[in-house]
């Protein structure tokens, strides 16, 4: 132990645990900490409120398995991610490729892109349900110029995840155009040319060209939007919240409403652990496939 | 003839084909309308008349702007104790991370200290952890801080708000990634001449980090304003509610005055879209940046 002190340096030993320390108390309090607490609690009965917090043992991963809300909620949030994680990269790429390009007027076309992201969730929540309402919305409105009938869209229990699907790939099209513009602006113009000049149409350029060359940018969506698509809340919240009866309560929805509204903090804590391990398997197996399709050049 | 280029079109065709502008202008225009029109249509329904709202097929322009609706929507929840609330979490959130995150990315990239790598993956293994496992506990954790140390700090106070995330091991990792392509010759030389650890960080690398330090500054700013299921968590009483929060409240209160919630839905947005339309550049660059090398 001396020795290995001598070597790095007692006084630079010193140095880098003071200007490390603040940031060491506070993650470890807020965020390691609550880690350990949470593994805990999910073993036990609490309210939040008692300081009494019996063990149950595994009662609460039992109970999860019998939920059939539990179960249905992670089918929800099952078919919202198949959805909007494949919905939002699609539109991200269609509309940076259009926007890949020098012209005049381009940064505000990008702008009218990017700004979605600067919508808080509660605000886009508010703005689909009036887009989208059943009797004066103005999405029906463009349905009947089509002749298509009014549809209930959110009040409709078939309907209303789809619709959610819809508005959260509006509010993530900022972000996924930002990456696939830096992507798109990685490719280089020489191999295009060469393409071109080899006989190659502007489809098969893209397609053998530039999108092989998108690896890293499609597996960073892929993964980050997943872990965003499996913890879907705030949009939830200000639409439907988990209805109309339940067909988009996910699984943090419920969670939330476990722990916050029913104070069965043990249970919540149950499947946020749950969460935990299904997150952490997913995002393995997306870095795991990924690895034979994504080229790093 | 067989060597013609198909991406060269003949001379005439081109002529035939020559708009005044870029044809990408006619596929541009409608998409970036298209991309926009939920808040131009936030927008409009906010200077009708609740008439013109609640009428099909829908006004697309109300005969005269009702800029009552602000005025009222004002008057009807205390937005403006809501920016401030907002305002103040931002900036206490902001300045923290950046200080915080400076200093301990700074030893993590330059110093050499016993247990650095193990605390710095410990630090980052949080990362991985979604909110959800850890925002229970982190409630008991505000709680026992409210009743153990300051009210200030605890459940229904924007204190709770605050202390959770003054530090992320993503500030942490971003600058240290940032600090290690600083070149460490002048630090060193600096060194020699006897400036202290701090001296040099404060003086010589966080200078030549603004651009790294901007983008951090965006990301946190986004995360912490529109932040909205801690809040919801933590605070109940009006007065200590934040813009997305006091937003949902209002919405609750006033659910199908159509006009009313849509000008308090402007009013909201507005502060975040101003600045995220001037600092553009550093929003653009914290996503950029995160996905590329992510």
């Amino acid at each position: 132990m001396p020795k290995l002190l001598g070597r790095i340096g007692r006084s630079e030993s010193v140095n880098g645990w003071a200007l490390v320390s603040p940031a060491v108390v506070l993650i470890g309090i807020f965020g390691l900490l609550p880690v350990l607490m949470s593994l805990q609690l999910s073993f036990q009965k609490s309210d939040l409120l008692t300081p009494a917090t019996p063990w149950v043992g595994f009662e609460n991963y039992r109970k999860l398995a019998d939920d059939p809300v539990f179960v249905e909620s992670i089918k929800h949030t099952i078919v919202y991610t198949a959805l909007f994680v494949p919905g939002t990269m699609l539109v991200g790429l269609f509309v940076a490729a259009a926007m890949n390009r020098s012209l005049r007027f381009i940064s505000v076309y990008r702008t009218a892109a990017y700004v979605t992201m600067a919508v808080s969730t509660i605000s886009q929540g508010i703005i689909f349900l009036w887009l989208t309402d059943r009797d004066y919305g103005l999405v029906n409105a463009a349905l009947n110029a089509v002749g298509v009938p009014s549809q209930p869209f959110l009040a409709s229990p078939s309907q209303a995840l789809f619709v959610i699907v819809a508005m959260t790939i509006w509010g993530w099209t900022g972000f996924s155009v930002i990456v696939y513009l830096a992507a798109l602006q990685g490719v280089p113009a020489e191999l295009h040319e060469a393409a071109a000049i080899d006989g190659a149409s502007a489809f098969t350029r893209f397609r053998t060209i530039t999108v092989p060359l998108l690896g890293p940018a499609n597996l960073f969506l892929l993964v980050w939007l997943t872990l965003n698509a499996l913890q879907l809340f705030d949009e939830v919240y200000a639409t439907t919240r988990g209805g109309p009866l339940r067909a988009t309560t996910v699984i943090v929805y419920y969670l939330w409403d476990r722990a916050f509204v029913h104070f069965d903090a043990g249970y919540a804590a149950a499947m946020a652990y749950a969460l935990f391990v299904v997150i952490l398997v997913i995002t393995a197996v997306q870095f795991r496939v990924a690895r034979r399709y994504v080229h790093y050049s | 003839m067989e060597l013609q280029p198909p991406s060269l079109p003949s001379p005439t065709r081109r002529r035939r084909l020559r708009l005044p502008f870029s044809p990408w202008h006619l596929v541009l225009i409608p998409l970036s309308f298209l991309l926009i029109v939920p808040l131009l249509w936030m927008l409009i329904t906010s200077l009708e008349t609740e008439g013109e709202a609640n009428h099909f097929p829908p006004v697309l322009f109300p005969a005269t702007p009702r800029f009552q609706n602000y005025s009222e929507a004002w008057a009807a929840a205390p937005f403006g104790q809501f920016f401030l609330n907002s305002a103040l979490v931002t900036l206490v959130v902001l300045i923290s991370n950046l200080i915080v995150c400076s200093l301990a990315g700074y030893a993590f990239a330059r110093i050499r200290f016993l247990g650095r790598g193990a605390l710095f993956v410990a630090l980052m293994a949080t990362l991985m952890v979604p909110f959800q496992v850890t925002m229970i506990p982190v409630f008991l954790i505000v709680k026992w801080f409210g009743d153990n140390v300051s009210p200030f700090l605890g459940i229904d106070h924007i204190g709770a708000l605050m202390l959770p995330n003054l530090a992320t091991a993503f500030g942490i990792f971003f600058l240290r990634q940032f600090f290690m392509t600083v070149p460490v010759e002048l630090e060193e030389a600096a060194r020699v001449d006897g400036t202290s650890r701090l001296g040099v960080l404060f003086k010589m690398v966080l200078p030549l980090s603004l651009p790294a330090l901007s983008t951090l500054a965006a990301l946190t700013v986004l995360t912490s304003w529109n932040d909205f299921l801690w809040p919801l968590i933590v605070i109940t009483s009006q007065d200590q509610m934040t813009i997305p929060l006091g937003l949902s409240y209002f919405q609750g209160a006033h659910r199908v005055r159509w006009p009313l919630l849509m000008a308090a839905n402007v009013m909201s947005l507005l502060p975040m879209l101003l600045v995220f339309i001037g600092a553009q550049r550093y929003f653009v660059q914290s996503v950029a940046s995160t996905g590329i090398k992510g």
